[in-house]
């Protein structure tokens, strides 16, 4: 199987994909970081920080969603979609499901927390954005746990999705990881 | 006899004038006290939970009406995180500065309902003067005064050393109050 049979992505959702593995994964390492700072001004700092990105990464996803359902990603090569076992294929489809909801509930539990703990978010410190929930300290305790579990569950499927890619790249070499790729 | 209703007549005349400017009491279960600062643009509320007035309010007497009024720094309740930081002494420095003050030195009418009262602010061992607008609701033999007045954080030293930048916390705060008294005169 030569890499020349894989049909791309569109170079949209390409670009979308790879800006938002960084934002992804850029800003859940700065969540993990900040959220066991002691008080100070730095750690206030990386929460703004955290919560502008999060607001960029939700509306990213929302142009990546509607990316995908006005341009459908390209099929599986028919070479590999028959090696692949059943429970492959489920995983597979599972895998992108999860990880698209995911991409609007890791931010909206975030927004929801920070509404509910009384710090309403301001992005880029000017532009305010509508709390959805009331000030309430039950409420942020259990939007706080939401958006920590969710964004753990988001970071293990990201691992999953790496490793899936990964294996068809070193191990089927089938050139599917191809599909994301830019150049030749 | 002549003697008694004398005395009497002369305590009822001693009286009366104390009676015009007795002491008002505050209700506090209908009285509140908040402040909201801006950390980096985010406007962040809070509120003092405990605090006292010393009010002799008489419309029709500013020149000897007075009010004093104490505020517990160490019951600000911004939300948990921020109110094991607050009392402090880069912020409030409560066990040094457990009262915040405020005293009047003049009150002046502006309309039927709205005054300015002067006087010294007092956090943090630092005395500011301030004007405050106060506006006043009668309704039956409760008075509510409510105003807003911005106050400037560094100037009390609210936030020293790495909180001394106003680019994190805004040096403007604008605090909040609305406090209800019975037995003021009817305006």
């Amino acid at each position: 199987m030569s890499s020349a049979a894989v049909t791309r992505y569109i170079p949209l959702a390409r670009a979308l994909h790879w800006l938002l593995a960084l934002g992804i994964v850029g800003n859940f390492a700065l969540g993990v970081y900040m959220s066991d700072l002691p008080f100070s001004p730095a750690r206030l700092q990386y929460y703004s920080w955290h919560k502008w990105a999060g607001v960029l990464v939700l509306a990213f996803s929302a142009v990546r969603l509607l990316t995908r359902l006005l341009s459908p990603p390209p099929a599986l090569p028919d070479a590999i979609e028959a090696a692949m076992p059943g429970w492959q294929k489920l995983a597979h489809h599972a895998t992108h499901v999860a990880l698209y909801a995911l991409f609007f509930a890791v931010p909206l539990t975030g927004w929801a927390y920070s509404s509910a703990a009384g710090f309403p978010i301001v992005l880029f410190g000017v532009l305010p954005l509508p709390d959805f929930v009331p000030v309430s300290e039950g409420l942020a305790d259990v939007l706080k746990e939401l958006h920590e579990l969710s964004a753990f569950a988001m970071a293990g499927l990201v691992l999953l999705h790496v490793a899936g890619a990964l294996k068809h790249h070193f191990i089927d070499r089938d050139g599917l990881m191809s599909r994301m790729g830019f150049g030749r | 006899m002549n003697t008694r209703l004398l005395s009497l007549a002369l305590v009822a005349a001693s009286l009366s004038p104390l009676a015009a400017q007795a002491q008002q009491a505050i209700v506090p279960a209908q009285s509140e006290v908040s402040f909201t600062s801006r950390q980096m643009g985010v406007p962040v509320d809070g509120k003092f939970k405990t605090f006292s007035a010393q009010v002799a309010f008489d419309p029709a007497k500013l020149a000897s009406s007075k009010i004093a009024f104490t505020v517990d720094t160490g019951s600000a309740d911004i939300g948990r995180e921020a109110n094991a930081e607050v009392v402090k002494p880069l912020w409030f420095n409560v066990a040094a500065f457990p009262k915040a003050t405020f005293t009047s030195s003049s009150i002046k009418k502006l309309d039927a309902t709205k005054y300015e009262v002067a006087g010294k602010l007092a956090i943090k061992g630092v005395s500011s003067d301030v004007v405050v607008p106060v506006t006043l609701a009668q309704n039956g033999a409760t008075t509510v005064a409510s105003g807003a007045f911005p106050i400037k954080r560094l100037t009390f030293r609210i936030g020293e050393k790495e909180w001394a930048d106003t680019s994190m916390v805004a040096d403007e705060v604008q605090v909040k109050f609305k406090i209800a008294l019975t037995g003021v005169p009817k305006l």
